[in-house]
Formats: C-alpha cells, structure tokens, sequence
C-alpha cells in the first residue's frame, strides 16, 4: 500500500510490518484476534511511518495487545493507559498514538484517567474492547456487565447498572465516539481510519465477544439472524434506515427518538432522521449512543465527530508563542535574572 | 544617616517579622533580606503562614510570621529561636513565644494594643503589662500612628495609610542593624514603576522608622554583623522547591532532553509545578494532571518518549504513585520522583516538616523493587540535588526518589549562581537508530543499565511491560530462573551506583568520640552544633547523608572507630533502622523529633554533651 505521510513522504508499508514475532496468546475464537487483524491492517494505510506509532494498554487480556502489534508499545499497568499514552503523546506529539483497553481496565480502575482524556481531547485513539466482564481474572462483572448478569462475584445477579460506554464519553465532553463490532473487520477498519483522520481523543467501543466468559453478551446485536434489525450504521449525512428490509428507521418524535417503518402510517424516507456527526450539540449523539435492544436497534459507526481544539497543540502553541517572545533562552539567564548580587 | 548609639558586632542574628495575615509581613521579611543580601552576609529565610487560607483576623491562628538568619559566619539553618521579633499585634507575640529567648528584643506596634485585639490574641491580661515578658527586652512603639502621622500629607485614607506600616517597622530594623535604608530603593522603584507615589509614601515611611528609632534612641545599642567570607561570585535568594524546579530544568538543558513533569497539587510540593508551567519558553512540559496517579504514568509514558520524565509529589502522592513506580522499576526507565515531605501519616500535618517518608520510599513497592534515594540537605543544596537524581536516573536508566522536606522547600536560602555548562555532564544511554545489535534489556557491563530506545527512531521498534522480561531480549518470560536474575540484575544495578557517586564525607576527626548522623534536612541545625563543639575543642564528628540508596561505598568506614554513634531525624527512627538493618555491625543511639519542628541547636547540643559524659 502506498502511502504519503504528513512530511509528504512516500511510506509503503505491508500488514507484514506490523506482525510480531511474539505467540498471540488470547483464547482461540476469542475476538480480540479479529480486532489485532483489523489494526495490522490500518497502521499501514495512515500514512504514518512504522516508528511513529505508539501502541499503550492497561492490564487485562485486551491490553495484551501492544506485545502483538510490532511498533513501539508499552503495556503498562491497570487502568493507567490514557495517562501513560498522554506522557507520550505530550512527549513526542509527532507518534500516532493507539490506545487499547477493556471495559474493566478504562471504566473501573482507570475510569478516572479516561474520562480526563477524553475531556481534554488528547489526540490519541482508543479502542476499548468490550466483553462487558473481566476476562483476564476470569470472569467477575464490570462496570458495563447488564444489570442482574450471574458472573463469579455476583452469584445472584448483579444489583447495578452498567455504564453506556458512549454516554460516558459523550458526557466527559468527547468529540469522537464510534461503536464497531470485532467480527465485521470491514466496517472496523473503516472506523478506525475515521478516527485516525480525527484530530483529538477518538474513542472507539469494539462489540467484542469473550468466548470462555461472557459468550454470546452481543448476540442480540450481532447474530446473523438479528444483526440487520438491531444493529443502525451511523453514516454522516444518510438517513437512519435498518433492518432487514431496509424499511425501518429512526425518526425524531417531540423530543425522543422513535422506531418507525417506512411505509407504514404514511412515513416515507424523508422523515427518517439524517445523521449529522458533526453536531456540536450532543443531545441526538446521546439519544443515538444509548439506543440498545430490543427496543431499539445499536448505533454502529461514528455516532459524534466534531472538532476542537486538541491539549497537545494547545500544548505545542504555548511553548513556541512563549519561547518567542521572552528574553530568556536557557537556564543560565534564568539563574542570572531577577533580583541578584556580586560577592567579590 | 548617621547612628548615635553605641555599635555591637554581633556573627549572626534571627529575626522574625510577625503580623496579621494582611500586615504585610512577608514582604518585609523579604525586604529586609533583600538588604542583608546587599549587606554582604550570609542568610536563609523561612515563611511560617497560617494554616487556613483567610484566618479571622487578629487571632493566633491568622498570624503570618517571615524569619532571616543572617550572618557573618556561614548561616546553616533558617534559625531557630530569635533575637529580635517584630511583633504588629499582640496575636504575634502570642503565636510565636515559642520561638522567644532571655533576651530577645521584641519591637511591638503598641497602638495595636485593645482589649478587642486582646481578647482575639486570647489574652487576659495585658501582656506588655504584667510579667509575661518580663524576660525580654519589649520595645514599645506607637508603628500605626507614627505611620499615620508620616503620611498625613500624602492625603490618602487611612486604610491606604495602614498598608504601609510594615515599613515603618522596617525602618526601625534597619536601624538597629545599621543599614542603610537607600538600599530599598532599588526594590521600590522596580516594584512601583509607574506609581511614583507610592514609592515617595514606601520610602517616607521607612525613614521615619528609622529616624523614630533613631531620635527617640529606643534600643540601648545596635547591631552591626560583618559580611561573611563567601566565595566570589554572583548570588540569588532561592527557595528549594523553586531550586528543585530549576535543578531538574538544569538537568534537561545539559542532558538535552526536554523536561516534562506530570503532576498533581499538594501541599509542600505544589510550588515545583507552579513553578515548572512558568517555563514555557524553556520548552518546559509540566502537565497539571487528575490524580497523583496519572502524574507519574504520564511522565512515565514521557520518558518511554524521550523525556526527562520527572513528578513531584508530599507524602500521600507518594503512595498513590506506588504502584506506578513498581512499573517504572521493571520497564527501567529514567524517572524522578520529588518528594516534599510533610507530616504524616495520611493527611498528618500538611503544612509541618518531617522526614517520616523514608522507608515509604526505599520499600513502599510490591516485589523486590529497589530504586535510588536522594535526600537533599538544605533549600539551595535543593538545585544540586534535583540535578543529581535527574543525572543518575537518566544515566543509570532507573527511577530515582529526591526526598526534600516542606521546610527546605518554602525556605530559601542564598544560591552562588552556577554555570549550567559547569554542572557535571550528563550522558544518556540513548539507543543509536538502526543498530542491528540493539535488544531492549541488553545491558551496559558496568552500569547495567539498559539503552533508552526513543520511539519514533528508526530499527528500535519493541515495547515493554510490567510482566517481567527475559534478560537481554526483554520478550516476556516466565522462566523461574531468569526472574530472579533479572531482580538480582535490579538490585545490582542500583547497587553500582555506588560507584558513581562521592565517598561519604566526615567532618571534625573520623575517630570522634561521638558521631553524628544526620541526613536531608537536619543537615544545618546538626552541623551548626557540630562547628560549635568543635570549637570547643569536644570529640564529635557528622556524616551527613545525601546518598541513602546506595549508601556511599566507605559507608562502614566512616561509621568506624567511634565511641557513639546517634542518628538524629525528624522521625520515629527510619534512617537508623535502615542504618541497622545495612549497617549491622555498629551500635546506634537515636534522637528522634516528631512534633513538626525543625530540632533546635540547644536540644541537640545537650544531646551531644551528654552522649559525651
Ligand atoms: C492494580 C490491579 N488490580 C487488579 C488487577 C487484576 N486484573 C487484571 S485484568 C483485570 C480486569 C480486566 O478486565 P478488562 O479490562 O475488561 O479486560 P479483559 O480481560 O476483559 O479484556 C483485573 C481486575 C491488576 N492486574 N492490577
Ligand atoms: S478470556 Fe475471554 S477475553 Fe480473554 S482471551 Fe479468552 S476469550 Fe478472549
Ligand atoms: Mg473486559
């Protein structure tokens, strides 16, 4: 794949320059391998050299996924990858910088360090992989497992909800958030090439499956028998339509959104809602981000992108406008200035 | 201006400004060491402020006190009881009894004398009345209404009057230590550039002040200290956390790597990253962060990236960033940590002193996690300090913990201004581009430190983790027998760096009867006693520690051939229980201060004495 990369120079790269020599370790069937594929495929095409991508995790079998990708990684500890991978970015703001985590990893232990990435819109992107359970420690609830799921530490059913991994990030300010589902590899790849493109914090949930310990969590969503009537895609500027027949939609009834069929009752296409990414205005973005069955169908793709301004520019801009401007260039005038005097 | 009274030399004199929290006493204080600076002498200066941010006003509770130790001689510490106190209520001399001794000239604003002002301070009685003050020397001077008097003229109200009667307390002071008040007006005409009016009132005040004193001949004699012996050269004042934010700065300039510092707010070590976001135009990185977790997993991240990683933290952060710098410890990465110690445990004490971080420091980590200790000993020694661990962490790829303590850090003392490229050089372990031999856990034979492979360089690509790593490849490796060679490997590299480092030093004779054992910020008190006892000719010897992990190679040495041995620190006993533990063939006797305050030279100096008998 040829490529220009952003100093206009010519970078061809190959899926094969991002595969490790290192055994991939995760459960055979496990969803995870299907995510690596997807992002072996996208580092090539950002037009990024191989050097100047940067690949951060927490802990949890999500997070193993630096060790497979062959770019410069740092698998850290529990929760801290957003606050690793912003020492990085803020460090070299020139590295591409991938984020990969789970649902225990960013929303429990590191739920504080994500919701400050996200809100100071870092430019980074982050994919969490969803299996809405701990999957490295074998299997206890998280923060996003569905109220009243038997899990190792809620024998009885858990008592609490869960968090919208959306609403989370929409909530803490984010200007990107997409959903994708680790089996349609096609679809993924195009989000994260989306998000890639986003100047600023890009959060991506990834549907993925845990096969020993949360199996079948997204099979009302994912299943071939019910994947077209419950999954929307999210496309900038096209109508709301899904199912099957491609006769449903989303239409916008008073203040809520609504199911409705197209031919039915007299809706035609045209009162099906438009998706407008680019929205400043967060309420449809939500609307959309907490859709979930049976009563609705989930949003998959880019739900919200707009932009502003990212920390580390704003970060880079301070220090050339104040480097420019003062008289004091190192050290040594620092030490000599202000109030100073002369033993001799 | 010429003084009538008679002139005493005096080697060195501690003065506290007291007052209410809006009286300006800081200002003073820092006026009155602008002049000793002038003055040729030696100083440190210590801010005591309240606790609370708005204290009602006239109580104990909201006086704010700024203390100079000056001298002739060297001046080791901010100094502890005082000889003249400058006192603009009576909540001031209440606050700071304490720090009074037989003798000592207490200079009162008497017109702030009322039983409202008393009642406030808690006083029932007068205490310039009944025997309170019976042991000191109370000069009462009428500083509102002089001040009032002084600026009648200038037609401003009375509440713009009042603001300037600091000055006129200072005025007195610079009389009574023979100083030529002209040297204020430097300082007034930079900070009033373009109020020429209130330059006129500043300085109208101060020589009425001084002439007040002057005329009414209230001090019986005055002062006079020569300037000291100091090394040629350019000085400035400096606090030691401003000295740690530009030793760290220091150290990345001659390093040539960029400075970043992820940091969260506490109190002592809140004004390291104040100060560090001032430097934008250094290409300072400092990145206010949520939590004093994200604080150091940023700066480990940025020094994964190339940085001089570097966050500053007081106790409680430090145990928030234990889990952090077990990762920082495994991936061997160069990092500092500053602690600013205060009072502990938890919440403790936060505005107080105390060495009690120690073993948090050498051992708060899961596993065998050994990283360096540094502790500095006074607030410029702050700089070299901070440069120091910058130096060893980057060289010896390791995290490195700086233990300072809330009072270096907001005291300051005087700095002889270094030349950045005189400071020792600092060579990285930077992993060349391409190097076909490059692995990330291949070490260097004598340091065995690994290389620092910067992301974005070209043929280094590898990551790393916190699972352990098998030796040289640095793939992850469960492999029994390369885990403990790799926490041998850990040990052993910081263990070296002993060979990189001084020799413990000893001052006074190294088969002393007694020595002394000090390390971080005891250094000054313990070794002002020491220079005293010397003088009189006892047998008593100091080894002061900077070096705490590795000890200095002659470490056994210098404990040898002594009678006694006692450590004294701002703690229930940590330094010398780590003594007993590394040092295990030496009998150790401890002198332990944990009550907030700094020791003072007269309890340690009966210490010593009788250790003697
Ligand atoms: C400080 C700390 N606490 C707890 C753990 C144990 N732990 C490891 S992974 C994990 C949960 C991981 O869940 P998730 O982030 O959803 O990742 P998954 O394995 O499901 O991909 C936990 C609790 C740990 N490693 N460190
Ligand atoms: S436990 Fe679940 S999440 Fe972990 S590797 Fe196996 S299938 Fe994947
Ligand atoms: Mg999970």
């Amino acid at each position: 794949m040829e490529n220009t990369n952003l100093n206009n120079q010519v970078v061809n790269l190959t899926k094969e320059d991002f595969v490790c020599d290192q055994i991939v370790k995760w459960c055979p069937g496990c969803g995870d391998h299907a995510i690596l594929k997807v992002l072996q495929d996208v580092f090539p095409q950002i037009g990024k050299k191989k050097e100047d991508i940067c690949v951060v995790s927490g802990i949890g079998c999500s997070s193993r996924f630096p060790h497979y990708m062959n770019t410069y990684g740092f698998h850290s500890i529990h929760g801290r990858a957003c606050a690793i991978a912003t020492g990085v970015k803020l460090a070299n703001p020139n590295l591409s910088v991938w984020i990969v985590t789970g649902d225990g990893d960013c929303t429990a232990i590191g739920g504080n360090h994500f919701i400050h990435a996200v809100r100071r819109n870092m430019d980074m992107n982050l994919l969490l992989f969803n299996n809405r359970i701990y999957g490295m420690t074998k299997g206890q609830f998280s923060p996003c497992t569905f109220r009243g799921t038997v899990t190792k530490t809620s024998p009885q059913g858990t008592y609490e909800d869960p968090f919208n991994v959306g609403e989370l990030v929409i909530g803490a300010g984010g200007k990107f958030f997409a959903r994708g589902v680790d089996i349609n590899t096609k679809e993924l790849t195009d989000i994260c090439m989306r998000a890639q493109k986003h100047d600023g914090m890009s959060v991506i949930e990834v549907l993925q499956n845990c096969m020993i310990f949360s199996n079948g969590v997204h099979e009302n969503i994912t299943g071939k028998d019910v994947r077209d009537d419950m999954q929307v895609k999210c496309e900038h500027g096209k109508p709301l339509i899904f199912g099957k027949e491609r006769n449903k939609g989303l239409r916008l009834n008073g203040n809520k959104l609504e199911v409705v069929t197209i031919g039915e009752n007299g809706i035609t296409e045209k009162d099906i809602l438009v998706h407008d990414e680019k929205e400043e205005n967060t309420g449809i973005h939500m609307m959309l981000a907490h859709m979930m069955p049976p009563a609705f169908p989930v949003a998959i793709g880019v739900i919200r992108n707009v932009e502003a301004p990212t920390y580390d520019d704003c970060l880079t801009d301070v220090i050339e406008r104040e480097s420019a401007k003062s008289n004091i260039k190192t050290v040594d005038d620092l030490l000599n200035s202000g109030t100073t005097w002369d033993i001799k | 201006m010429a003084n009538r009274t008679k002139v005493v030399e005096l080697e060195h004199v501690v003065i506290r400004f007291a007052g209410d929290s809006g009286d300006g006493m800081q200002l003073t204080g820092n006026l009155f060491s602008d002049s000793t600076a002038l003055a040729g002498n030696d100083f440190a200066t210590f801010p005591d402020y309240p606790g609370e941010i708005r204290p009602p006003q006239g109580t104990v509770s909201g006086v704010s006190g700024f203390q100079v130790h000056f001298g002739h001689k060297p001046v080791h510490t901010t100094g502890d009881l005082c000889d003249v106190l400058v006192a603009m209520n009576p909540a001031s001399i209440k606050a700071n009894m304490r720090w009074l001794k037989p003798g000592t000239t207490i200079i009162f604003d008497v017109d702030s004398m009322n039983d409202k002002a008393l009642e406030k301070a808690g006083y029932t009685s007068d205490p310039t009345q009944d025997d309170t003050l019976s042991q000191y020397k109370v000069v009462k001077a009428p500083i509102t209404s002089m001040t009032l008097e002084a600026l009648k003229d200038f037609g401003w109200d009375r509440k713009a009057m009042l603001k300037s009667k600091n000055m006129f307390a200072l005025g007195i002071v610079m009389y009574l230590f023979n100083r030529d008040i002209t040297m204020l007006n430097a300082y007034f005409n930079n900070k009033f550039k373009n109020k020429p009016e209130v330059i006129k009132a500043n300085q109208t005040v101060v020589a009425a002040g001084y002439s007040y004193a002057d005329t009414m001949e209230i001090f019986a004699n005055t002062y006079r200290i020569e300037p000291a012996n100091l090394a040629k050269g350019k000085y400035r004042d400096i606090t030691g956390n401003v000295a740690t934010a530009w030793g760290l700065m220091a150290a990345a300039e001659r390093s040539g790597r960029q400075i970043f510092c992820g940091s969260y707010p506490i109190t002592p070590a809140t004004d390291i990253l104040a100060e560090l976001v001032k430097y934008k135009n250094l290409k300072v990185k400092a990145f206010q962060a949520e939590d004093e977790i994200a604080g150091i997993c940023s700066s480990l991240g940025a020094s994964f990236a190339g940085c001089l990683a570097v966050t500053t933290t007081s106790g409680p952060g430090l145990s928030l960033k234990s889990e952090a710098l077990g990762l920082a410890v495994m991936t061997e990465l160069p990092l500092v940590v500053v602690d600013v110690q205060r009072g502990g445990p938890s919440t403790g004490l936060p505005t107080k002193s105390e060495q009690s971080d120690l073993m948090q420091a050498l051992y708060g980590r899961n596993g065998d996690a050994p990283l360096i200790v540094l502790a500095a000993r006074s607030s410029a020694d702050c700089f070299y300090s901070a440069y120091e661990a910058a130096k060893l962490a980057m060289e010896h790829m390791t995290p490195v913990i700086l233990l300072t303590e809330g009072a270096l850090g907001n005291g300051s003392e005087i700095l002889r201004i270094p030349r950045v490229a005189d400071l020792p050089a600092i060579v990285p372990p930077i992993a060349k581009a391409n190097d076909p031999e490059y692995q990330p856990y291949k070490r260097d034979e004598a340091k065995l430190s690994r290389q620092w492979a910067l992301p974005g360089t070209e043929g280094l690509r590898h990551r790393i983790s916190g699972l352990e790593k098998a030796n040289g490849s640095g793939n992850l490796s469960l492999d029994p027998k390369n885990h403990q060679l790799m926490v041998e490997l850990r040990e052993e590299k910081v263990q070296r760096v002993a060979n990189y480092i001084p020799e413990q030093e000893i001052v006074g004779d190294p088969n002393a009867d007694l020595l002394v054992v000090s390390w971080g910020g005891t250094y000054g008190v313990v070794l002002s006693v020491i220079e005293k006892m010397l003088e009189e000719g006892k047998s008593v010897a100091h080894a002061h520690f900077r070096h705490i992990m590795p000890l200095p190679k002659n470490t056994a040495k210098v404990l040898s051939g002594h009678k006694k041995i006692l450590v004294c620190e701002n703690n229930n006993g940590q330094f010398v229980n780590y003594l007993r533990e590394k040092m295990p063939d030496f009998k150790y006797e401890q002198f332990n201060k944990i009550q907030g305050l700094p020791f003072l030279t007269a309890e340690l100096e009966n210490k010593f004495n009788d250790l003697l008998k």
